[in-house]
């Protein structure tokens, strides 16, 4: 009965505090908004590069939709025209001998200049073979070897293959996960799924907790014969709800707007949410007995829920020395997210995600026994 | 039931600062006793003992023959903090009914005892409005009707009279008189004067020992003074002397 009005308590005080929970439910939506568009545009981006003297044949191998290519006849050194013309690259040929230097202040335009060389090499080996005239063919050939060191001088590894003759090769593409118009959104929808409701919970319970000790409501609290554990539980089951609320709004906003697949079970993302929440309400209430103010409870937010971000998956976590590996281990949102990921695109059921699920519920329970603790020192019984 | 309260050699503190030093005192069924002290004293202190909140470093502590700490027993115990301990976004019911689930009333009996507490403290007409749009006075008197709610056997009341008027005051002792009749026990700390005079028992508190104890009309007899003020005062010296 107390745990109850624990909860209505907590739920009458949110649901008069509208811009709290405006920030709780429409903010999410809105960064979410903000991140699909980011991230949807992931094939408009185009490199500039400048050719001089740059044989006509590789030029038209060159053409793709990314790279915009500007010819230049100017004599100054490749230095002052990637300087001047703001380009991503330039490209010089020197009889047999091609020269590529690349800007490299954005490494994706380096790549895709790269990339655009090394399909342009596959054309002309293609066209090599393809080729009826064998003159044209040798000059091709020549070409095809000049634009080899090129590469390879622009850090390339592999680029030289045997010009043996070949079949024009059609290339089909199949995809386990997701489709071909898969953008790097979906990736990072599951991880801002549980991240947003880890930093929202987490912050909403601990300033409140926190309020409640500054205000001396908890002392007057415990001032009742109510249980430690009734007001923990209160505010785990209050503010839990509002997680599985704001989960829900996230995800029927995502699979309704941004059409995106959820392969594995929703009640699973709920799941494993509301196991986030506990985690993060457990953890900013214990957090909030180091804080005197709200202020000082903000200041926790770099420490404790931004290195969280980075092991989430959005650094994939396996491209990681060895050591920070193990350091990931130790973040809630690691687990979290890595189960989010497994179920939403990869359609994980329950026994997949039980270990990290069981990891998580682990983390909910110490802070929960520290949390208790640590009300003792407002009430020894 | 000889004794409501039963406090015996008492020493408190907080790590190794001793706030309360070799206290003793008792207070019947119906008696109404008044800490006094300046703040500071230790006042807080020893009721926090009283109720549990803190473990007794040496001494004992038992209240209705039960020894403290007590979780279950703080049901029987109606407590008004010094500090108006009340959630801002909530309505004064609100606040009545919810303090009031977790003292353990129940939800039909709420009904009945909200009015009827809200009335001892004249609160009735501004039980709807948020606590936010509420005086620093009407707070005092949410908060004391707080305590009252559960219809306790004992009230521990913590500067109940500050920042309330002097009509409401009369009011309000008025009623904790009449309680008292009907066999309520109440310990209240204050550190004006009238208030102990009203009280049936009043122990004066300085620098964390009890420095004079008994009924008013007995404790300006014992120093020849004509008030409470005045024995205080004089209890003081008479500590600094020794």
């Amino acid at each position: 009965m107390r745990v109850k009005g624990m909860i209505h308590r907590i739920f009458t005080e949110m649901l008069r505090d509208k811009r709290t929970l405006a920030l709780m439910f429409l903010g999410p939506l809105l960064i979410l908004t903000l991140v699909y568009f980011l991230f949807q545009g992931n094939g408009t981006q185009t490199a500039t590069l400048l050719v001089k003297n740059v044989d006509q044949s590789l030029i038209t191998a060159l053409k793709n939709d990314h790279l915009e290519i500007k010819a230049t006849r100017a004599s100054s050194t490749a230095k002052t025209q990637i300087r001047r013309r703001d380009a991503a690259g330039m490209l010089v040929q020197n009889g047999d001998k091609l020269t590529l230097t690349l800007a490299n202040s954005d490494q994706s335009q380096s790549t895709i200049i790269k990339q655009s060389l090394q399909q342009a090499q596959v054309k002309l080996k293609m066209q090599t073979a393809a080729a009826t005239i064998k003159t044209q063919a040798a000059a091709l050939k020549q070409l095809q070897i000049a634009l080899a060191k090129a590469t390879g001088q622009a850090g390339i590894k592999g680029a030289s293959q045997p010009a043996t003759t070949e079949k024009a090769v059609t290339i089909k593409t199949h995809y386990l996960y997701g489709g071909a118009d898969a953008t790097y959104f979906e990736t990072l929808l599951p991880i801002l799924l549980g991240f947003i409701v880890f930093f929202f919970v987490f912050l909403i319970s601990g300033i409140a907790l926190l309020r409640e000790r500054t205000t001396g409501t908890l002392y007057r609290l415990l001032a009742t014969p109510v249980r430690r554990g009734e007001i923990i539980a209160g505010y785990l089951a209050g503010y839990g709800l509002f997680a599985v609320v704001q989960t829900l709004l996230i995800v029927l906003y995502t699979i309704g707007v941004f059409k995106v697949q959820i392969i594995g079970s929703l009640w699973l993302v709920l799941l494993i949410n509301l196991l986030m929440a506990a985690v993060a309400l457990t953890m900013g209430l214990f957090i909030s007995t180091f804080a005197d103010s709200e202020f000082q409870m903000i200041q926790f937010i770099p420490i404790v829920a931004l290195p969280q971000i980075f092991f989430s998956g959005i650094i994939p976590v396996a491209t990681m020395p060895g050591w920070l590996q193990v350091v990931a281990h130790i973040f809630p949102l690691y687990y979290g997210a890595q189960s989010m990921t497994a179920v939403i695109e990869k359609g994980a059921t329950l026994t997949t995600v039980g270990p990290s699920l069981l990891i998580l519920f682990g983390f909910a329970l110490v802070f929960l026994v520290l949390n208790g603790q640590t009300m003792k020192r407002y009430r020894q019984v | 039931m000889a004794t409501v309260i039963n406090v015996s050699h008492l020493t408190q503190g907080y790590g190794k600062t001793i706030v309360l030093h070799d206290i003793s005192l008792q207070v019947a069924p119906g008696q109404i006793l008044a800490l006094i002290g300046p703040s500071g004293a230790g006042k807080t202190t020893l009721v926090s003992a009283i109720m549990g909140m803190l473990r007794p470093k040496s001494g004992t502590v038992e209240v209705l023959d039960t020894p403290m700490p007590d979780r279950a027993l703080l049901a029987k115990i109606g407590y008004m903090a010094q500090t108006d301990a009340l959630y801002d976004e909530l309505t004064g019911r609100e606040n009545l009914a919810f303090f009031g689930t977790m003292q353990g009333v129940l939800k039909i009996e709420l009904k009945q005892r909200i009015p009827r507490a809200a009335a001892v403290v004249d609160l009735q007409g501004d039980l709807d409005k948020p606590l936010k749009d509420y005086s620093g006075g009407m707070r005092r008197r949410l908060s004391l009707a707080i305590a009252l709610l559960a219809d306790p056997p004992l009230l521990i009341l913590d500067e109940p009279t500050v920042g309330i008027d002097p009509e409401l005051r009369q009011q309000i002792w008025a009623e904790l008189h009449r309680m008292a009749k009907r066999g309520i026990t109440i310990l209240l700390t204050t550190h004006v004067m009238e208030d102990a005079e009203e009280a049936d028992q009043v122990m004066m508190i300085r620098q964390g020992a009890a420095i004079a104890q008994g009924t008013p009309a007995a404790l300006t007899a014992q120093y020849h003074v004509d008030s409470i003020e005045q024995v205080f005062l004089q209890a003081g010296r008479d500590q600094d002397a020794r």
